[in-house]
């Protein structure tokens, strides 16, 4: 099988260990990952913003780029709900405006084959036992575009109870936003915060060295807020833990 | 990138202070956390909740689209049953109406039932003016009312007050108002209930005149109901001879068959009861039994406009649970009152920029008063995807376009103080069209990454972030640089 990493612009630019962490993963358990060079971005800080009539091109963008896979695989709860729940209400508003079905007939082609990556193994390739090995006690965050936006619901928390070696943890109030919120953190910077040192806070009870999730940039905000709490605990992306074996285990 | 990226309206600034107040975060914390896992738990007790959802939206939407009819309905069933309706275009003309309906008794006092739509209006202060002395008999709402304070919640106003500040309140207002709290008041919840229903009792028995809102309105049979758990609601619908309801449009269902919908999830999700404890329901009027007179003030405000806008009029399906409240993590901590608006928290965060238009700092920063975690949207019992009209209305702050105001069709402006982030905006964009442009800007921070500050204070944006958060460090080369260099890892490079 030929997948597309849509790796998405906050992985490419800050987080190149989960988009390698993708592609030994998936090679693993024989899958044939292509990314597509001409990449860029999904356009969901733009849409969530405000911004609809700007993100409608870089929609289209991300359909031309990814329109001929048989499967795109996204290493991001947020950004693959952007492509399946909002791309096809940009069509709606752009039909509901009288400009037509170009914008939903443009868009339909990825919306049904885009998945997130835990979707996409448990889903598409059927297995929850990936062949990890990841000694470490790791709590997890379900953030909240996958658990809402894509109904993610006890697929990570599967495929992380099959790790070798790993002791997975309860986190108190897993539910609840950790406060990134895209532009959020920055226009409401002291409740984004104080939800975030609670977060914190919360994920430190449970004695955990790792805090996993499958959004890096919630973990960017988790991440900061604990360094600055001078935190013991460290946020590692799920990509990277499902990666790590006994021959080549992540740090 | 200059500060206006940030654009600190209203809404930051005042939770700026709640964040920063530790009794107000423990109050509001304790308070929201415990209604939170009674109504899951209630919730989940209902097989069909899922369907009884779908069937409350299915009833509103329904009810909206025919909005003009199910109101001529209304209108000649109550006049049929011996009341009567008045129609108020605003907040001016109800007030207007009801102070007049109140000097025709020749009364200079009401009690009050709680209500939404006469808080919305500003009913009491205008009474107030008018020499009408407007007492609340809900006991959150008299807290509030004693305590010459704000409602910081729809359905418990006082959440943010804690017991020893309500004995306080209590012990030192209540003689100004009427019957004094008991000498040596404590902050057991019993006895401020006690001093509570004493000082009320006063009013209740000698009100000539009481107002109220109600939940729904039966277009049917011109039936209004009025639903709360402590009594003084059915007081004041009962003894006084002058009844008069200010009710939203928006709060009729057909038939009486509608209100079965309603009544299974409204307690459930306000209160997390499985029956609401005093259901009140009145026809016009009967001979010896109830009021002599009642008169109906049919509310807009803003209602007709919001009702004209295709993403935002599901608004209007709200039955005012709280549910969106208290499930809300930025409700939670920033409180009520920094919403600047009777209606707090994630639905009015989207109401009260819909009813009184997005002109104002508070109303412009409102639809950014979320993390867009949806977790309103899942608690909510009429389905109100309160995140898509949030960013719907962050649509019309910064691009503008036509609304309806009053009526008429406007073309708004894009607001002020989004600029530098319309620009940073477009910037992107044009990038991201291009990934030339998006692999030259990452290649330059990689670059420079040593100069990259982790903890310094930067301006603008930079600084919102760095106050609380490190920044990330930025790798040596990005992804697409790997892939490019070693073929997606099998080059033999890692």
């Amino acid at each position: 099988m030929r997948v597309a990493l849509f790796l998405t612009c906050v992985n490419d630019t800050l987080y190149p260990d989960t988009g390698r962490a993708v592609v030994k993963l998936l090679t693993r358990l024989g899958v044939e990952v292509d990314f597509p060079m001409a990449q860029t971005c999904c356009g969901q800080a733009h849409y969530n913003t405000g911004y609809r009539h700007e993100t409608e091109p870089m929609a289209r963008h991300f359909s031309d780029v990814f329109g001929e896979y048989e499967a795109i695989v996204t290493p991001s709860g947020s950004c693959g709900a952007m492509v399946r729940e909002l791309y096809p209400r940009l069509g709606e508003r752009a039909r509901a405006e009288g400009r037509g079905d170009g914008l939903a007939t443009a868009l339909a082609p990825v919306v049904p084959k885009t998945y997130e990556l835990t979707e996409f193994l448990v889903d598409v390739l059927g297995v929850t036992d990936v062949g990890a090995y990841y000694p470490h006690k790791v709590t997890y965050h379900p953030t909240c575009h996958g658990l809402r936006g894509l109904g993610l619901g006890d697929r990570p928390r599967r495929l992380l109870q099959a790790v070798k070696g790993l002791e997975l943890v309860e986190l108190p109030g897993a539910e609840e936003c950790c406060g990134f919120g895209g532009t959020f953190s920055l226009k409401n910077s002291d409740v984004s915060a104080a939800m975030g040192a609670d977060k914190v806070r919360n994920a430190e009870s449970t004695g955990a060295d790792v805090l996993c999730a499958a959004d890096n940039s919630c973990l960017m905000h988790i991440g900061g807020t604990m360094a600055r709490l001078s935190t013991e605990m460290r946020p590692v992306h799920i990509a990277e833990i499902l990666a790590s074996t006994e021959e080549e285990p992540a740090a | 990138m200059s500060g206006t990226f940030v654009g600190m309206p209203a809404f930051p600034k005042a939770a700026h202070e709640a964040v920063n107040n530790p009794t107000l975060r423990g109050n509001l914390r304790h308070a929201t956390h415990t209604i939170r896992a009674k109504r899951e738990k209630a919730v989940a007790e209902v097989s069909d909740w899922a369907e009884l959802r779908e069937a409350g939206k299915r009833i509103k939407d329904h009810t909206l689209r025919h909005l003009d009819d199910y109101l001529v309905q209304l209108e000649e069933s109550v006049t049929a049953a011996g009341g009567i309706v008045h129609w108020a275009a605003d907040a001016d003309e109800a007030n207007r109406i009801v102070t007049e309906l109140v000097k025709a008794t020749g009364e200079s006092e009401v009690v009050k039932v709680k209500s939404m739509a006469t808080q919305e209006i500003g009913l009491n202060e205008a009474l107030e003016e008018a020499g009408i002395h407007a007492y609340e008999t809900d006991l959150a709402e008299l807290i509030v009312q004693l305590g010459k304070d704000r409602p910081s919640h729809i359905l418990v106003p006082a959440i943010h007050r804690n017991r020893g500040e309500i004995r306080d309140i209590f012990a030192k207002e209540m003689s100004e108002w009427g019957r004094p709290a008991p000498e040596g008041l404590t902050d057991t919840p019993a006895e401020l209930a006690e001093a509570a229903r004493l000082h009320l009792r006063e009013k209740f028995l000698r009100a000539k005149v009481g107002v109220s809102g109600a939940n729904f309105m039966v277009a049917e049979t011109g039936t209004l109901v009025v639903v709360e758990s402590e009594g003084n609601g059915r007081m004041c619908l009962t003894l006084p001879e002058t009844l008069i309801s200010v009710v939203g449009i928006e709060k009729i269902v057909p038939t009486w068959q509608d209100l079965e919908v309603f009544l299974q999830t409204l307690p459930r999700s306000s209160t997390a009861e499985r029956m609401n404890p005093y259901t009140s329901t009145w026809t016009g009027t009967t001979d010896g039994d109830g009021p002599k007179t009642f008169h109906l003030v049919l509310l807009d405000n803003g209602r007709t406009d919001t009702l004209a806008d295709e993403v935002g009029r599901q608004a209007l399906r709200c039955i005012r649970c709280s549910a969106c409240l208290n499930v809300c993590p930025v409700y939670e901590r920033a409180g009520g009152h920094a919403y600047g608006s009777v209606y707090p928290g994630p639905i009015g965060a989207i109401l009260s920029p819909q009813l009184r238009g997005t002109a104002s700092e508070i109303d412009a920063s409102l639809p950014y008063a979320s993390s867009l975690c949806g977790a309103c949207y899942e608690v909510c019992p009429v389905a109100i995807d309160i995140p898509e009209v949030l960013v719907h209305l962050r649509e019309r702050v910064v691009q503008g376009g036509e609304v309806t105001r009053e009526g008429n069709k406007v073309v708004l402006k894009p607001a002020k103080g989004h600029a530098a982030e319309r620009a940073a905006m477009r910037a992107a964009r044009w990038a991201f069209a291009r990934p030339g442009a998006v692999r030259a800007g990452q290649r330059l921070a990689s670059r420079t990454r040593r100069l990259h500050p982790r903890r310094l204070p930067l301006p603008g944006p930079g600084k919102a972030w760095s106050e609380t958060r490190d920044l990330p460090p930025v790798p040596a080369e990005p992804f697409r640089d790997w892939w490019q260099r070693t073929q997606g890892g099998k080059g033999g490079a890692k």
